[in-house]
């Protein structure tokens, strides 16, 4: 009798069933939600793929070079879409990524107190808050007008570029590209911040000790160090800038024909869906369709190639 | 190299003082300068949009608008309620399906599967996820729900909106559960298992409530970013100028409604577009304040 209580005090407790089943449940619920996002993304593919099908039969690969979009005649073209979204993400990071860096090269270092540090930062983090269609509205009505005789200047004086060839007359590449500057600014300058973050102090006190000036050690030793983390932000801005809609939509113009200048209205991918999207029927739909598939198959390569910098070049400190 | 004198000499002694003709120095307040100079310009439009949204929607503000349907173009008068309340539905619906899916992915992530291949294939899809275009967000719900008309032979809906907004959600939420799990130290968890706590009871009663700062902030964070989001709404949710009327018709939402009005040609509508964005604003800032509040004072 007592040798049995003994051992049954020290026997290892069998799990009641309820509690197996609750705990096996909940490990493939939360499995189940996990794969979601994959079959999201696979889903995502298929409804595009499957929409733009009529119009990738029918116009095929030669719907990325002609730049014809026509509704009534039904040809479809997306050459000025595509070209407007690679020329307005190129040159807003072009004038992003200076700009971004430099702001988190000063909120890194100890140029100003750590408070101020700390309300900019925090200024720059509300910018990236503020809805893309308000920027969109105050671009309309503020930034335009206030552009409109630098850009008339830029025609004047350059005008014998072909990019600055046409005469400005409210909204046009040149305003959306200044736009997706300031939408993209704070994911370059909160990225770069962190990747310079990251740089370990005694990288700095070695080039200090030496020598260095503070803006030698900053371009010879602090940047080269962060610049994985950097490229990776600058990729995913590159991405963001692509599939950004709601201001450019607004700003651009929304003009299927083919210009070079800057200053002439132009469209990207993401601003043709949201005008044409909602009253389109027939081979329209499907046109538009295979451009949000060029669009995802783009930001697509973009983001994968981003993350694949970041893990691959990133040094580690330890 | 001129004087082997045993002090040392005075142009010696000048040479430990910083010279600010030297070309180093001066190109460092160059550079400085600079660095300050793209500062400024960076924080400029938040400023400038701030400051025009508040005098010219701010002035605006009354009860009125907060509660009247908008004119018919060429009327006056008139308010934003429909698109207050679209947008709080809108939202709402969006977050009552992603939190659950994104908390549960974020679960399988940090407790079940810290690295196996299926969990960098989530980890991946999720990145990969949070990258794909707002707009193509709205193409695909519009494919997926919109034009085959699932729900009750309805085509643009409440519903598809918030859907739509949820998959913008999901990413958010699931990166910032994982992180925030990951916070819990380990000897939690040990302690629950030790004590005879199953998996199960551990997640849902130790490790959950302890990261539950993280991932509110996180939440919140992700339901003012879909609160302000449009493109995906213009094809799904479409707009209305009445009363919502249900789940399954189509909804006013504050985004859209700025959308429509700042490009039609009446002044009236144009005033009432930056109202809301005011509000809108107003709604998303105070979000996101009262998010970085709670996330500054939860070391784990």
């Amino acid at each position: 009798m007592i040798q049995t209580t003994k051992t049954d005090l020290f026997r290892l407790r069998r799990r009641p069933l309820s509690e197996k089943l609750a705990d096996q449940s909940f490990r493939v619920l939360a499995t189940c939600l996990a794969s979601l996002v994959g079959l999201i993304l696979v889903a995502i593919l298929i409804t595009v793929l499957l929409g733009s099908r009529s119009a990738m039969s029918a116009y095929g690969l030669g719907f990325l070079t002609t730049s014809n979009w026509n509704p009534v005649t039904n040809e479809y073209g997306a050459f000025t879409a595509i070209y407007g979204t690679i020329v307005t993400s190129i040159l807003s990071l072009l004038i992003a990524v200076p700009l971004g860096v430099g702001t988190a090269i000063f909120l890194t270092e100890n140029f100003i107190p750590v408070k101020g540090r700390q309300i900019i930062g925090l200024m720059v983090e509300l910018l990236a808050a503020i809805p893309s269609v308000v920027l969109g509205l105050w671009a309309i009505f503020v930034m335009e007008p206030f552009l409109r005789p630098v850009l008339n200047g830029l025609h004047a004086s350059l005008g014998w570029l072909p990019f600055f060839s046409t005469q400005p007359e409210g909204p046009g590449m040149a305003p959306a590209i200044l736009i997706l500057v300031v939408m993209i600014l704070p994911i370059i300058t909160a990225i770069a911040r962190d990747s310079l973050l990251q740089v370990p102090v005694e990288l700095r006190q070695a080039a200090y000790g030496i020598g260095a000036s503070r803006w030698g050690a900053i371009f010879q030793v602090i940047l080269p160090a962060a610049i994985s983390g950097i490229t990776g932000g600058v990729m995913l801005a590159l991405g963001r800038a692509m599939g950004e809609t709601m201001a450019v939509t607004m700003i651009i113009g929304n003009s299927n024909n083919f210009s070079l200048s800057l200053l002439a209205p132009g469209n990207t991918i993401a601003s043709m869906l949201a005008n044409q999207f909602g009253e389109a029927d027939g081979n329209q739909v499907s046109s538009l369709m295979y451009a949000a598939f060029v669009l995802m198959l783009l930001t697509l390569i973009i983001n994968v190639l981003a993350q694949w910098i970041v893990r691959r070049l990133s040094l580690r400190y330890t | 190299m001129a004087s082997p004198a045993r002090r040392p000499s005075l142009s010696n002694i000048r040479s430990l003082h910083r010279k600010p003709k030297l070309p180093r120095n001066r190109w460092n307040g160059f550079f400085t300068f600079l660095a300050g100079l793209f500062a400024v310009i960076v924080v400029l439009p938040l400023v400038l949009v701030l400051a025009y949204v508040v005098i010219k929607g701010g002035s605006m503000m009354s009860l009125s608008l907060l509660t009247e349907l908008p004119p018919a173009p060429g009327m006056t008068g008139g308010g934003i309620g429909n698109a207050i309340l679209g947008t709080l539905i809108v939202s709402l619906i969006a977050a009552l399906i992603a939190i659950p899916v994104g908390v549960g992915g974020g679960i399988y992530l940090a407790e079940y599967s810290k690295s196996g291949a299926f969990a960098s294939f989530v980890r991946f899809g999720t990145n990969v996820l949070s990258g794909v275009p707002s707009i193509i967000c709205g193409v695909f719900v519009y494919g997926l729900i919109v034009a085959t008309r699932i729900f009750f032979d309805q085509s643009y809906s409440a519903i598809a909106g918030g859907i739509a907004l949820s998959v913008l959600m999901l990413p958010t939420i699931i990166k910032t559960t994982d992180e925030g799990l990951k916070l819990v130290p380990q000897e939690l968890r040990w302690g629950a298992i030790g004590v005879g706590a199953s998996k199960f009871v551990t997640i849902t009663h130790i490790t959950l409530p302890t990261a539950f700062k993280p991932i509110a902030t996180g939440i919140v964070l992700s339901i003012a970013r879909a609160a302000g989001e449009t493109a995906p709404l213009i094809f799904t949710a479409l707009f209305s100028p009445f009363w919502p009327e249900g789940l399954f018709s189509p909804i006013a939402s504050m985004s859209v409604l700025i959308y429509n009005f700042a490009i039609m040609p009446y002044d009236v509508q144009i005033a009432l577009a930056w109202a809301t964005s005011f509000v809108l604003v107003m709604m998303i800032l105070v979000m996101n304040i009262f998010a970085r509040y709670v996330g500054s004072f939860n070391k784990i």
